[in-house]
């Protein structure tokens, strides 16, 4: 009697595993390869930028853009109301806004990380007292409370950027304790703990990398908040101030140009949401390569 | 039930003396000297300064200064605007039905569109349909809506001139402020055209504080509605012979719907927080441009009062959609 | 005119054939066990019977005909008719087979309304009796309860009152008792078998319990990886198998295996949809398997009211031995 062989399969790495899954979502592939481009155009801001982002050109004020008439190349999406170059201002906005949403999320990620596990390791008074503030805090709109904090420190990048790590905050913790109540009491964590590992290598060694698939979806969730909510900071008045060429910063004042000069709106609000709308669909090819439900 | 009721009402109590304990922590947090901070660049004369010194209390010890707020909040004593020299209260019962109207608006507009959207979205689903719904949703919540209002407002308003760019109601009617409600209002006030202009007044900025809200219950009705849709139950009605139609709508909707109604709940949160905004960019008169310009002029009971209140609001809010919930959801009606 | 008849019937997902050519017929008042393991394709092909298959699964048949009536040249709208009326199903797990936001009298008396209708009450009656044939005790008060309120063994009654409301010629029962406790399946089978007794209703039992089917089933149909490989009337076919698989499955019965160290297992598992083998789709298991079987496809031959797919089937070995 013999047997026929069906074919075996090479096990496949994590990664490639994860690509595989990832690049069917021709969404997020179009997100990451937009990402990559606006990431590019930040690093290499300085080199590509046509002029400088604060450079006054007072003869050119109020130019349109190339492709309309009255346009010229040396200012390719037109001039703002002082006459500095849109383009080079879209630019240097994208270090900017990509740099600042980095740290907000690597901060918020950070402390809520840690508040997180604090709260499902440990339990009891401390976890009451860190997701009654986490309570607090998310009870106000996210945007109100990140204004409210500004209004109390001044008006600043640095203050817009702190005050958005701590409205993202209760997010993260309440994600991790979550994740720390289900894997808790699960044998490999027990093992660890009888083998005698003290709570904090059982915490960031032993459960923390099994929590990590949320974390990074709603990192790259809370990124492009942090865009859109630095972007309204500025708008308000209350986040970058002039002349730094934050794009929500450059709206600020594009509000009196919109019967004369239509290209001051539309440019650095286009900037934001393709950007957003980039992180957001790789977000969701992520999620959606993350998910072992979906899986087939 | 009740047992149930009172003991959600109870869970939000601490969280009530919490955002209380945020609120009056404002204005001591304040780095430097909050007084001379409230100055500005004129700067108090010394009467001014004691004063101001006294409205606020500033003189007391702090937990006394605590006790005091509290219970005038109890009271509904929200101090008094540096500017307007009004009651913050007052100020805010003024205003807040401006927002309430856009924000009722905003979202039926939201409900409306986003509802069936999703609905069809699921039962479609892979088809170009859904996946125009998908985008278009996502489009949607990634736009910074304040750069939203404005790109309508040239388009319609300046382009094509359908729309009003500002203002609840044409300058020229004037109606006399009964309930606050702009709509009814006009209506009230019997003049020719007012409900008309008041409706168009409304609807660019609906549109733009709904279209977030819009976005999110069109995907969340969708993926509600997938899993709804693969239940065994539904196979089952389908096993009956009841046609598709039925299936969706009876079977499958009220399902889906259970977590929907949260999620529409919870937008309040949203809903508010966009109406800074949208209320900004169409000089909406409500409690969101109230807060605005009073950060601005560094009018601080305004900033402590109008944050407290609409923190309240959304717990209770919250709370509501936590017990609705409940109702619902039969299995959680029948357990406790 | 057979009741149900069904020739090669086929259902597709892409390149995979999770039903290759069924075919097998049922008469009125006829209770037909249909017996195979997880993934031998004898739920997707009850599926594909009811109109329940979506795409992109693609259903096709020479003959699926009931009561003369070409299901699959039908309408939707026309089938429907007949669906949940003159054919019905039951299901597995009948605690998620229920909506449960609506009481277990509301959906008994939809299934009323649908076909039916009469006004509320008349309706009302009729559920409560319903209830009260399947054995459920106090139904007046039972048709207000919601689905998470009651146990397996009620919720699996239910579906059957809900099944047989319209009074079906057909009934399916896809594994009722697969998901209940022990005690309660006799309960359930000796229910539905008194119903099918009582209404002259066409059963067709799917399980993988064999003891089930030798007891309940006038005819059998063994179902392998997705094909028939054996059809025949049941006291035949345990006291003679022709199939090396249907010999197998009653070999791995735990009763005849008394006296043995181990239990008697085919070697292998069931051929998934990207390992097909060559020929006889049972070859790398069987322990009869020629070289023939390994390189051709045996087709379903019927002999004297039995039919087989082997080249060397076990009656033909014994014949000739």
């Amino acid at each position: 009697m013999t047997q026929s062989n069906p074919t075996v399969q090479k096990p496949v790495t994590p990664l490639a595993e994860f690509w595989f899954y990832f690049r069917q979502n021709r969404g997020a592939v179009i997100g990451l390869a937009y990402v990559a481009f606006i990431v590019m155009m930040a690093l290499l801001a300085s080199l590509l930028a046509p002029h400088s982002p604060t450079e006054q050109f007072r003869d050119f004020i109020l130019a349109p853009p190339a492709f309309s008439d009255g346009g010229s190349t040396q200012f390719l999406l037109g001039t703002d109301g002082v006459g500095r170059d849109i383009l080079s201002r879209l630019m240097h906005g994208a270090r900017l806004s990509l740099l600042i949403g980095l740290v907000i999320v690597l901060v918020s990620l950070v402390m809520g990380i840690c508040l997180g596990l604090m709260a499902g390791y440990f339990g009891g008074v401390i976890d009451t007292a860190i997701m009654r503030i986490s309570d607090i805090l998310q009870s106000l709109p996210p945007l109100l409370l990140a204004i409210a904090i500004v209004a109390v420190l001044g008006p600043s990048i640095l203050n817009a950027g702190l005050a958005l790590s701590l409205v993202y905050l209760p997010h993260y913790t309440r994600l991790t304790r979550a994740s720390v109540l289900a894997e808790r009491n699960r044998d490999y964590v027990v093992a660890s703990r009888v083998a005698g590992a003290h709570a904090w290598r059982l915490m960031f060694i032993t459960i923390l990398p099994n929590c990590l698939a949320p974390l990074i979806v709603q990192a790259t969730l809370s990124f492009s908040n942090a865009i859109l909510d630095m972007a309204a900071l500025g708008f308000l008045g209350l986040g970058a101030q002039p002349p730094l060429p934050e794009w929500g910063t450059m709206l600020a004042t594009a509000r009196e140009y919109i019967q004369s000069a239509w290209w001051v709106v539309t440019f650095p609000g286009l900037a934001i949401l393709s950007t957003v709308l980039a992180f957001n669909l790789m977000g969701d090819g992520l999620r959606d390569a993350l998910d072992p439900k979906l899986k087939q | 039930m009740f047992q149930f009721v009172m003991r959600r009402v109870g869970m939000v109590i601490p969280t009530f003396i919490g955002v209380s304990l945020l609120t009056f922590s404002l204005i001591h947090l304040i780095p430097g000297d909050p007084v001379t901070v409230m100055g500005g660049e004129r700067g108090f004369s010394a009467e001014q300064r004691a004063e101001v010194e006294a409205m606020l209390g500033l003189d007391k010890p702090l937990v006394q200064q605590y006790g005091l707020y509290v219970i005038n909040i109890l009271r509904g004593d929200l101090g008094i605007s540096f500017v307007t020299k009004e009651p913050v209260m007052h100020e805010f019962l003024t205003l807040f039905p401006a927002t309430i109207e856009l924000s009722v608006f905003a979202a039926i507009f939201a409900i409306l569109i986003g509802l069936p959207l999703g609905i069809i979205a699921a039962v479609k689903r892979g088809s170009v349909f859904d996946h125009t719904v998908m985008t278009a949703s996502l489009a949607g919540y990634s736009m910074p809506i304040f750069w939203w209002g404005l790109l309508l407002i040239l388009l319609m308003s300046v382009q094509l001139d359908i729309t009003p760019v500002a203002g609840r109601i044409d300058a020229l009617y004037w109606v006399d402020e009964v309930t606050g409600f702009m709509i009814i209002d006009a209506w009230l006030s019997g003049e020719e055209g007012a409900v008309g202009s008041a409706l168009a007044h409304l609807f660019l900025p609906s549109i733009v504080l709904g279209t977030i809200p819009m976005a999110v219950i069109a995907r969340m009705t969708r993926s509600s509605m997938l899993e709804v849709l693969g239940e065994d139950y539904i196979r089952t009605a389908r096993a009956k012979g009841l046609s598709p139609t039925r299936v969706v709508m009876k079977h499958a909707l009220r399902n889906a719907l259970i977590p929907v109604v949260t999620v529409i709940g919870l937008q309040v949160g949203t809903l508010l927080g966009g109406a800074i905004l949208t209320e900004t960019i169409f000089a909406w008169p409500g409690i969101g441009k109230w807060l605005i310009e009073a950060i601005g002029r560094r009018d601080y009971p305004v900033v402590q009062g109008g944050l407290l209140m609409i923190a309240c609001i959304i717990i209770v809010v919250n709370l509501l959609v936590d017990l609705t919930y409940g109702i619902i959801n039969p299995r959680v009606r029948h357990s406790k | 005119m057979s009741l149900l008849s069904i020739q090669d019937l086929s259902v597709t997902f892409g390149p995979f054939r999770a039903v290759d050519r069924l075919s097998y017929e049922v008469n009125a008042g006829e209770v037909v066990g249909i017996v195979g393991e997880s993934g031998s394709g004898k739920s997707v092909s009850s599926l594909a019977l009811m109109g329940l298959i979506d795409y992109p699964g693609k259903v096709t048949a020479n003959e699926l005909n009931f009561e003369g009536m070409k299901l699959l040249e039908m309408k939707d709208k026309a089938r429907r008719k007949i669906t949940g009326d003159e054919i019905a199903m039951i299901f597995q797990d009948p605690m998620t087979a229920l909506n449960p936001c609506f009481t277990v009298g509301d959906q008994i008396m939809e299934a009323i309304a649908v076909h039916q209708g009469g006004s509320r009450k008349e309706r009302k009656l009729k559920a409560v009796d319903l209830l009260r044939q399947v054995g459920i005790p106090a139904p007046e008060e039972r048709i207000k309860s919601f689905p998470h309120q009651l146990s397996g063994g009620m919720s699996q009654r239910v579906m059957i009152a809900m099944a047989i409301a319209c009074d079906p010629k057909l009934l399916i029962a896809d594994e009722p008792t697969t998901a209940l406790d022990v005690t309660i399946q006799a309960q359930i089978i000796d229910l539905l078998l008194d119903l099918q007794r009582q209404k002259n209703m066409g059963l067709i039992l799917i399980t993988h319990d064999l003891a089930l089917v030798a007891e309940a089933a006038d005819r059998v149909v063994v179902m392998y990886a997705g094909q028939v490989v054996e059809t025949g009337p049941a006291a035949e076919i345990f006291a003679r198998p022709s199939h090396p698989y249907t010999e197998a499955l009653m070999k791995s019965l735990p009763e005849s295996s008394q006296g043995k160290a181990r239990l008697d297992a085919l070697p292998g598992v069931v051929p998934g949809a990207n390992d097909r083998p060559s020929g006889c789709l049972l070859n790398p298991r069987c322990p009869y398997a020629t070289d023939k079987c390994r390189t051709e496809e045996p087709e379903l031959i019927e002999t004297d009211g039995r039919s087989v797919r082997c080249f060397t089937p076990l009656t033909q070995q014994e014949d000739a031995a």
